[in-house]
């Protein structure tokens, strides 16, 4: 394992009973990366994210955060982690001050630390009147807000984020984008599961494809589009879409001239790339 | 050490929160059932004097507040996990921050305690107005805060291993509702046969409440230290269990 890397992830596998949702996964990510999971749903994104940080057990491999393996060192590892799961996992009971507070205790921040912390991230989240309010006195964008300020707080050095903009108006989402580059300029190295390809299309450094519990592709966005085809010849006929990918935009054209009906040349994205490796459209069940 | 206690202290903070809001209903909650019955069973059912020459009424208050340690431990730590691990998810949050497990183990059981000895001080605090026969000894006092910690460990053990409030409803009726009408809070075991008072013995609401009896009523009764120890063993082994069930994920 070199300095750079972040995560190192061997031979992962995990198990439900008879299913296998992780099956030998290998992963490296290195320091300071911003790296994208994109799956069909139940191609086993959020389990691995899960073994990553902890959460769940796995049957076989290992898996190193920061330098610490976390079976052996774990709380060393989860001191460098902040994750930001798919569901708000704010307790309801408290307010979201409160919520923050306990938060950052479990980091075992100070007490002055802790609040300036509050305060610098509830200002920027436009948090800041609701912070005395109970939790499900929010709208499930603003309680999203508040679970990203939760684990952002101890300024953590690796950031799971799990779908983080699902849910989130416009508006929200922007927000969270801003800090998610924000956060990669510092150095925060992230990885982000997402249904959103422009999201992961314009934000990630690399991508990876995991179908079956197993990573298929695995490349910057550019490298991935230029592996189907950089350039796709998309054709509606009988109100069904087709697609074709090329090499160059010559050889698009000539083949769309030979074409009838509706047709489209455009550069590929990384949608068409999801589709033709998987078989299956973004969202879909695996 | 002083980490663990920190760590302990972090991981209870939003529980206390949780008890600070919702204090005056926890406090008429706590007080609801032990007086009940202490009405039903204290005057209701029997009067008069016990074999051991006290009042039932002075027998039977240290039973109750056995059975307070553990409704009241029990049932507010497991029913508070049980909601934040499956509905909150907030738990999950929790077991992804640098928190050693045994800290997470006396954290979360820290509202079960002050529940369980809120519950246990005031059924007892009545009672000695009731009984003069009762005594307020440190070794009462021992006897109460061990009883709710090994309670409240069990009530986390419950949550840990329950998969929804149905399972948690089930358990509480397989194994909690037995416990509060045999174990010797409201009659003495020995007054039973030797094949049922070897089964009630297994149960750990039997020597709380002979511990919490015997250090009540010092003029009557010899203190059983050997159901303190076995006591103390079953707080150990539901918090080796909480530690195993936090380790190995198999919750």
């Amino acid at each position: 394992m070199s300095m750079e890397d972040m995560i190192v992830i061997k031979g992962l596998v995990k198990r439900f009973g008879d299913k296998t949702a992780v099956n030998g996964l290998d992963l490296v990510i290195h320091r300071g990366e911003l790296f994208g999971f994109l799956g069909p749903n139940g191609a086993g994104k959020t389990t691995t994210l899960r073994c990553v940080s902890t959460l769940t057990g796995f049957d076989e491999g290992t898996i190193t955060v920061n330098g610490h393996d976390i079976t052996k060192e774990p709380e060393a590892a989860k001191g460098s982690m902040g994750v930001i799961q798919q569901q708000v996992s704010l307790d309801k009971d408290l307010t979201i001050r409160e919520n923050m507070i306990s938060h950052a205790m479990y980091h075992n921040m100070g007490k002055k630390e802790r609040n300036e912390r509050i305060s610098e991230l509830s200002d920027f989240f436009g948090l800041g009147e609701y912070l005395d309010k109970p939790v499900d006195s929010l709208s499930g964008g603003w309680k999203k807000r508040a679970a990203i300020v939760c684990a952002m707080l101890h300024r953590p050095q690796v950031l799971f984020l799990d779908e983080p903009t699902s849910g989130l108006d416009i508006n929200a989402r922007r927000l969270l984008w801003d800090v998610i580059k924000s956060l990669h300029r510092d150095g925060t190295t992230i990885i982000l599961t997402t249904h959103y390809i422009e999201e992961a299309e314009s934000l990630c450094d690399r991508v990876g494809i995991i179908d079956k519990g197993r990573i298929i592709a695995l490349d910057i966005p550019k490298n991935l589009c230029e592996k189907v085809g950089s350039i796709a010849v998309e054709t509606i006929e009988n109100g069904k879409t087709t697609y074709k990918y090329f090499k160059s935009r010559d050889e698009a054209s000539a083949f769309a001239a030979s074409l009838k009906g509706n047709v489209t040349i455009r550069d590929t994205n990384l949608e068409d790339v999801f589709v033709e490796l998987t078989g299956k459209s973004v969202g879909a069940q695996t | 050490m002083s980490n663990l206690l920190v760590d302990a202290y972090h991981v209870a903070w939003g529980d206390m929160m949780f008890m600070k809001h919702n204090f005056w209903n926890i406090l008429v909650m706590s007080i609801m059932s032990p007086l009940l019955y202490l009405i039903a069973f204290g005057y209701g059912l029997r009067t008069g004097q016990t074999d051991i020459g006290v009042s039932y009424v002075a027998f039977v208050i240290p039973g109750i507040a056995a059975l307070s340690s553990l409704s009241s431990s029990f049932g507010s730590t497991a029913t508070r996990m049980n909601v934040q691990r499956l509905y909150y998810k907030s738990f999950d949050e929790m077991m992804m921050c640098p928190l050693s497990l045994s800290s997470i183990v006396i954290g979360k059981c820290m509202l079960g305690l002050t529940r369980g000895l809120i519950s246990c001080l005031l059924i007892y605090a009545l009672g000695l107005f009731l009984a003069s026969d009762l005594a307020l000894t440190p070794l009462v006092v021992l006897c109460i805060v061990i009883s709710c910690i090994t309670f409240s460990l069990l009530g986390m053990a419950a949550a840990l291993l329950s998969k929804s409030h149905q399972s948690m409803a089930t358990l509480n009726s397989l194994i909690i509702l037995p416990m509060t009408f045999l174990c010797g809070t409201f009659f003495s075991v020995s007054s039973l046969n030797p094949v049922f008072q070897a089964v009630l013995y297994c149960l750990p609401l039997t020597h709380a409440s002979e511990t919490i009896r015997a250090a009540a009523l010092p003029d009557y009764l010899e203190f059983p230290w050997i159901s303190l120890a076995v006591l103390i063993a079953f707080g150990a082994a539901f918090f080796a269990l909480n530690l195993y069930l936090l380790k190995t994920r198999k919750v």
